[in-house]
């Protein structure tokens, strides 16, 4: 096949990209450039799209030897994930960019521009795993690494985005990917791994927000309340919070009970953050909308057990999954009981190691005071 | 050509950097070896200063200067920097009313970063000057922008003929406007060099960038050809081996390449420039017949000879770029990059063309490796990456 290698800069790319060569495919290694000012994003190599980790990437397609082109899609990058970052938490939710960035970019608009110019799939360096079934359908797997398992923020890859996807390290443990990037020469090879959010140059959430939000909605101070009603303290804006979140709430007094305090809710319109103790984040029920289905869907108005994660390198849950008769949303109800679940976070089912599908949670249902 | 693997090259990139001709080579092999400082005093370092002397002999009368009107550099960008901060710094310095620094809005980014630069940490005033819709500069407006106050004028630097989309400058003119204010003109004849009559005592000016590798020598040489009157600042300071403006130990195989080079060029131009301009009306042609809505960009008869330059409406040049270079065809988007980011040109935007319209263009640029089944090649190859190219963006 004619394979595009999405070369971050990183250990795990290279290694993906030199493996798909070997594995006997037209390898051209692609940096994507994705943001409008690279100097500005990041500095240092923790994450994605500074000149240095481009560099990085071309050295590596030296290396592997392959054609390598770096693809400007800062624009789309911007709109549609940078944007959704800020808007989801302009409305007191909390994203994940990586996700939209798998969904809407590498797997989107990367994939598209390559099917158009003659490619056949795209290579990545996520710890995911594709098995083809019997009857010639495709399935998304965990990695055999548990560890560093990446299939959560695989999970809104559809059918025909799956079809054209390869993951070359599935199947390896991290640390074997290092020794493996050593033994060919790459000079990335000891790169630290990325953690944070790639545009968040400082990593700084909360101050990058502030920035950017400007005068929008959740840009302006409020009170923290108990669940009374209340205040116990004051804050300088709602995007610094997630629900399930303990530490920066800088309450003076400690609760009565002596026990820490958790933000419960956040009301971005008035910018009020409601705190209260653990157990009352536990949460039995689940909506949540826009699901994809990474190969076979779930039909709707069915009902499925399944296991479900509910953020990146969470535990899984067990739970019992309801399609809604238009298929537009799922209803999931846990057996075991999940803390601090924030909206706008990805709700990913799975049954086994298979990846069945994910929606984005819009509300949670708390057991009862 | 062929690459490491044999496979055939269609190098259509000659105005990047050309490759080296071969008494280039053997003037510059011949020198590799040899011991001795062009400054030291003692009969090796004699030797090479004479090497040094007799190429700035050769260049000065291939390019129609005094030999000591030549100052050797590490090639084109530094010989512009030179001029352009060397020249406000010493202008300014003469006379503290003379901030304003004028230009082309098309110049190369060697010229255009160091005025910027000017403006942001020296006080100086840039003024761009707007060039029409095919490249070439408006004298009347340089000639009004300079009349509102002569005497706040540091200098005007306007490149002999534009990389990108190859259009010849209307110089003359230029000088004849600031020369009547004595205001010097530097000019950037890097892309000129080889392929145009490049005359510096006839063509009034005083200060011109020419560069090795454009023009067969050697890479990392280059010079500023200076008028030896004018005052000039020094950027890089040291033993002052180059007229006291520019230091630094001379690469002496280096430029005895780039004499070498330059002497072929100049010597061979008017017939080179004529046979790569039968083969760019060919490429022009042909392309526009297979492809009719592909707009040739710059002026259609005044411009470099190797130079075809044209927008694939609805394709982004990156595309296609990749999609040739696949097919072993080299070409250039013509854009600067940092990170390999592609910026819309700014040389399409000062004539008029929208960003889409300027990621939409390629630059093929012909020299003296290229021939007629190159060009044969690359019209073959046009038609299906342009399609693939539009099918990408849509």
């Amino acid at each position: 096949m004619k394979v595009v290698a999405a070369m971050s800069g990183g250990v795990d790319s290279a290694v993906a990209a030199a493996r798909a060569v070997e594995a006997g495919h037209d390898v051209t290694g692609i940096h994507l450039a994705l943001s409008r000012n690279p100097q500005s994003y990041r500095s240092g190599a923790r994450g994605c799209c500074t000149i240095e980790d481009s560099n990085d990437a071309r050295r590596a397609a030296d290396v592997i030897g392959i054609p390598f082109y770096v693809w400007d899609l800062s624009d789309r990058f911007h709109e549609d994930v940078v944007v959704d970052f800020m808007d989801t938490y302009a409305a007191g939710q909390t994203p994940n960019p990586c996700l939209r960035c798998n969904e809407k970019i590498k797997f989107a608009a990367v994939l598209d521009r390559a099917l158009a110019l003659g490619f056949d799939a795209v290579a990545t360096g996520h710890y995911a795993r594709l098995d083809t079934t019997a009857d010639g359908g495709v399935e998304l797997h965990r990695a055999v690494d548990h560890g560093k398992d990446q299939s959560y923020v695989l999970g809104v890859l559809d059918d025909r985005q799956l079809r054209h996807s390869l993951f070359p390290l599935g199947d390896t443990p991290k640390q074997e990917v290092r020794r493996e990037a050593a033994a060919r020469g790459l000079l990335v090879a000891d790169k630290p791994d990325s953690h944070d959010i790639c545009f968040v140059a400082d990593g700084d959430s909360a101050g990058w927000l502030r920035e950017k939000l400007g005068d929008r909605a959740p840009n302006h101070g409020g009170a923290i309340v108990d669940e009374t009603g209340e205040v116990l303290g004051e804050h300088e804006g709602t995007f610094a919070f997630t629900i399930g979140q303990r530490r920066g709430l800088r309450l003076g007094t400690p609760a009565p009970d002596g026990k820490p305090r958790f933000v419960l809710d956040i009301e971005p319109v008035s910018g009020t953050v409601t705190v209260g103790p653990r157990e009352r984040l536990a949460v039995e029920r689940i909506r949540a909308d826009r699901p994809r289905w990474c190969g076979a869907p779930l039909a709707s108005g069915t009902t499925a057990e399944v296991t479900v994660q509910l953020r990146a390198h969470g535990d899984e849950h067990r739970g019992r999954v309801r399609v809604a008769d238009d298929g537009r949303s799922v209803e999931i109800e846990l057996t075991d009981l999940a803390f601090g679940i924030a909206p706008g976070q990805a709700a990913v089912l799975y049954q086994g190691t298979r990846v069945v599908g994910s929606a984005t949670i819009t509300a949670t249902e708390r057991i009862p005071a | 050509m062929n690459d490491a693997e044999g496979r055939g090259t269609v190098y259509l990139d000659h105005a990047a950097t050309t490759p080296m001709v071969p008494a280039a080579v053997a003037a510059m092999t011949a020198h590799l070896a040899d011991i001795g400082n062009a400054s030291a005093l003692h009969a090796s370092g004699r030797r090479a200063r004479r090497v040094v002397e007799e190429s700035r002999e050769t260049i000065a009368q291939a390019l129609g200067c005094r030999p000591g009107e030549v100052v050797f550099t590490s090639g084109g960008t530094e010989a512009d920097n030179l001029a352009v901060k060397g020249l406000y710094w010493s202008r300014r310095a003469a006379d503290p009313a003379r901030r304003r620094v004028l230009a082309s809005a098309i110049e190369h980014h060697a010229v255009l970063d160091p005025l910027h630069w000017l403006a942001d940490h020296e006080d100086a005033v840039l003024e761009l000057v707007p060039v029409d819709a095919e490249g070439r500069l408006d004298t009347a407006a340089l000639a009004a922008t300079i009349e509102r106050d002569p005497a706040s004028v540091a200098l005007v630097s306007v490149m002999w003929a534009n990389n990108e989309v190859g259009t010849v400058q209307p110089l003359a003119e230029v000088v004849a406007v600031a020369s009547t204010h004595g205001i010097p003109v530097h000019s950037d004849a890097v892309q000129a060099l080889g392929v145009l009559p490049v005359d510096f005592a006839a063509a009034g000016i005083d200060a011109m960038t020419i560069s090795g590798h454009k023009v067969g020598g050697p890479l990392g040489v280059g010079a500023l050809v200076v008028r030896r009157e004018l005052e000039l600042t020094a950027l890089v300071h040291g033993g002052g081996q180059e007229r006291d403006v520019r230091s630094g130990t001379l690469d002496v195989p280096a430029v005895a390449g780039f004499a070498a080079a330059v002497e072929l060029a100049v010597k061979e131009q008017a017939a080179h420039a004529s046979r790569l301009a039968g083969l760019r009306e060919q490429l022009v042609s042909s392309v526009q017949a297979v492809l009719p809505d592909a707009v040739l960009n710059g002026d259609p008869v005044d411009r470099l000879p190797g130079n075809a330059h044209f927008s694939f409406p609805g394709c982004e040049g990156d595309s296609l770029l990749m999609l040739l270079d696949a097919r072993g065809i080299e070409c250039s988007t013509g854009s600067a990059c940092s990170a390999g980011v592609p910026q819309p040109s700014h040389v399409l935007l000062a004539m008029g063309r929208d960003a889409d319209a300027a990621r939409s263009s390629l630059r093929f640029s012909l020299g003296h490796t290229s021939t007629a089944t190159d060009v044969e090649t690359v019209v073959a190859a046009l038609p299906p990456c342009v399609e693939r190219a539009r099918a990408a963006r849509a």
